[in-house]
């Protein structure tokens, strides 16, 4: 099988020097890195804005770049869609004009991909089809954005921290909109973001990118319950994603009980629905770590588990652990001292009391 | 109106507007390519032909005038071949005035659309590149939408320009009446004549008359095109 992107690339841009390399199959593969890190660069490079100076680019098999060939397809030939930071509307088109206007230069396809009524429903912009973008809040002109690129029927979707200049409430509005966009159509995309709550949101696939390289490239948990890669500077502190099943509700102290394959959680979390599926995302600096069981605390989350690995202490004196609670990892972040003081070791049983559980979840 | 102005002052009116209309729908297609390719271009010689485009500006138009009869006089090199090969003759005649309005027009005309496609967002352009649109059609559906108001702009100045050259035309093609008598040259002549003062005056008012209907139609038109392009 193929993956679904294949890109490994040299340019120079002036001091910087982008030599990144890595393939994904995911659903949404999120770039992952700090601001000047390459990975505008990297989309860029996808899309065909920069022609690298070396290098091969492969979506669904079909080689778009390889410089040894000679081969660059312009990016108007790759029907490759792309979701910039600033929504880049047409000012002179309606709302409508905007949508369609891939439409007017992609061949007349047998019906496939999104159609008008489709992508209008999957981001709730029907409303605004006859406005003209300078109109549209921000958190509009981005689905309307999104529903341009969607409309051209890309095979590929770019977004370049397309909620990055939007304020907590409008990106609260659009997430929902990506999660259906990653789950409902079947276009794989590239997420560019330097958020790592995003990332635990969205992404099937995580690349950590630094200085112009990727450092790793994987299923999201396992990379960012990585050790080595929460030592990485920018990179997102280590933590621990769970996939969770909405077990139950505890009416009476607003709680709501979570199935995990590393045991039960409780959070206090109202309007979930008895069932579904989210995932929970814990940091390592929110676990302690016990080597009995503790009676007599606050925390409502403790997990066993056997100690898997330990990492190496960091410039602070804070070590990173990942627990093995029943296959699943769970990251804690402890004191050099208190290492010592317990005497940890790989293979050791634990408990972990988790102090908070975040949701990234509507 | 026509006891008003003479047969003769009536000629002169119509031919100027035809002469300038002219001037500044012939030179629209060059003068977007010229500003296009200042704009945009990066090639040798850039300077070279930034600097011809402005020439006319700067030098005094008696010379430009004296430089196109040289080249599209009857025996001039470019006027010649266009008489043996198409059988067209500038010199001395409407035409002639219309490439001298033209000349002279140009250079105010490729500064407005230059500064306006300067002014257009490269980015949209990308984003209508990755949306399936080749160079030619971003060009056509978003840079020139875009720039449509610098276009308006400088197809007024040049139509402008074109009313009051005098200097350029008189000496290309002269001053005859009915041919290649524009308004200025006839105001020139008005004022060459004992008791000329009258007719001078009418063509002088008419002449302020259409200048400032010009700007006035362009500055709504611009207005109308910005209004609709508001910039995000």
């Amino acid at each position: 099988m193929t993956a679904v992107l294949d890109i490994a690339v040299e340019h120079r841009l002036g001091a910087f020097m982008l030599d990144a390399a890595f393939t994904s199959n995911g659903r949404l593969t999120a770039l992952f890195g700090r601001s000047g890190s390459g990975k505008t660069s990297l989309v860029n490079i996808i899309g065909g804005l920069i022609r690298p100076q070396s290098g091969h680019v492969t979506v669904d098999g079909q080689v778009l770049v390889d410089t040894r060939r000679g081969i660059f397809v312009p990016k108007h030939r790759r029907r490759i869609g792309y979701v910039f930071q600033e929504a880049r509307l047409f000012p002179h088109l309606t709302v409508r004009q905007n949508l369609l206007f891939g439409r007017w230069f992609t061949p007349r396809a047998p019906e496939d991909g999104a159609d008008l009524p489709m992508v209008l429903d999957l981001l709730g912009i029907g409303h605004l089809l006859e406005r003209r973008p300078a109109g549209l809040s921000g958190g509009e002109k981005q689905r309307v954005a999104i529903g341009r690129a969607l409309l051209a029927r890309p095979r590929l979707l770019l977004m370049d921290e397309p909620l990055a200049s939007l304020d907590e409430a409008r990106k609260a509005e659009i997430l929902p909109y990506i999660e259906r966009l990653r789950d409902e159509m079947a276009i794989p995309i590239v997420y560019v973001s330097h958020s790592a709550a995003e990332v635990a949101r969205l992404a099937t696939t995580l690349a950590i990118v630094d200085e112009g390289a990727v450092k790793a490239c994987g299923p999201t948990a396992e990379i960012m319950s990585r050790l080595d890669m929460a030592r990485l500077p920018g990179a997102p502190e280590a933590s621990s994603l769970l996939e969770a099943t909405i077990a139950g509700f505890d009416t009476e102290y607003g709680l709501t009980r979570l199935d995990t394959r590393a045991g039960p959680l409780q959070v206090a979390r109202a309007g979930l629905v008895a069932g579904h599926r989210l995932r929970v995302r814990i940091l390592a600096s929110d676990v302690l770590v016990s080597l009995t069981p503790l009676d007599g605390i606050s925390a409502l989350n403790v997990l066993s588990g056997t100690i898997a690995e330990i990492g190496e202490r960091n410039g602070g004196g804070a070590i990173d652990l990942r627990i093995d609670c029943s296959g699943e990892i769970v990251v804690a972040r402890l004191t050099a001292k208190s290492v010592a003081a317990l005497a940890l070791a790989p293979g050791r049983p634990v408990y972990a009391v988790i102090k908070s559980v975040s949701i990234d979840a509507p | 109106m026509t006891d008003w102005l003479s047969p003769e002052e009536w000629t002169a009116v119509r031919l100027s507007l035809i002469v300038a209309t002219t001037a500044m729908l012939a030179s629209l297609p060059l003068g977007v390519g010229v500003a296009f390719l200042l704009a945009r271009g990066r090639f040798w010689g850039k300077s070279v032909l930034d600097a011809l485009v402005h020439l006319p500006l700067i030098m005094p138009p008696v010379v430009t005038g004296y430089l196109l009869l040289i080249g599209f006089g009857r025996r001039g090199p470019i006027g010649q071949f266009l008489y043996d090969w198409f059988g067209i003759v500038l010199s001395f005649r409407w035409t002639g005035a219309a490439l001298a309005a033209a000349v002279m027009g140009f250079p105010l005309m490729v500064r407005a659309i230059r500064l306006s496609i300067e002014a257009v967002d490269r980015k949209l352009e990308d984003a209508a590149g990755t949306l399936g649109a080749n160079p030619f059609w971003v060009f056509a559906v978003v840079t020139l939408p875009l720039c449509l108001p610098g276009i308006l702009v400088g197809m007024i100045l040049c139509f402008a320009k074109a009313m009051g050259e005098f200097g350029a035309t008189i000496t290309f093609v002269s001053n005859i009446p009915g041919e290649t008598q524009t308004l200025p040259s006839a105001i020139y002549t008005f004022t060459q004549v004992p008791g000329g003062e009258a007719g001078a005056m009418r063509l002088t008012l008419i002449s302020i008359a259409v200048s400032v209907s010009a700007l006035f139609i362009s500055e709504y038109m611009a207005r109308l095109v910005g209004r609709r392009i508001a910039i995000e």
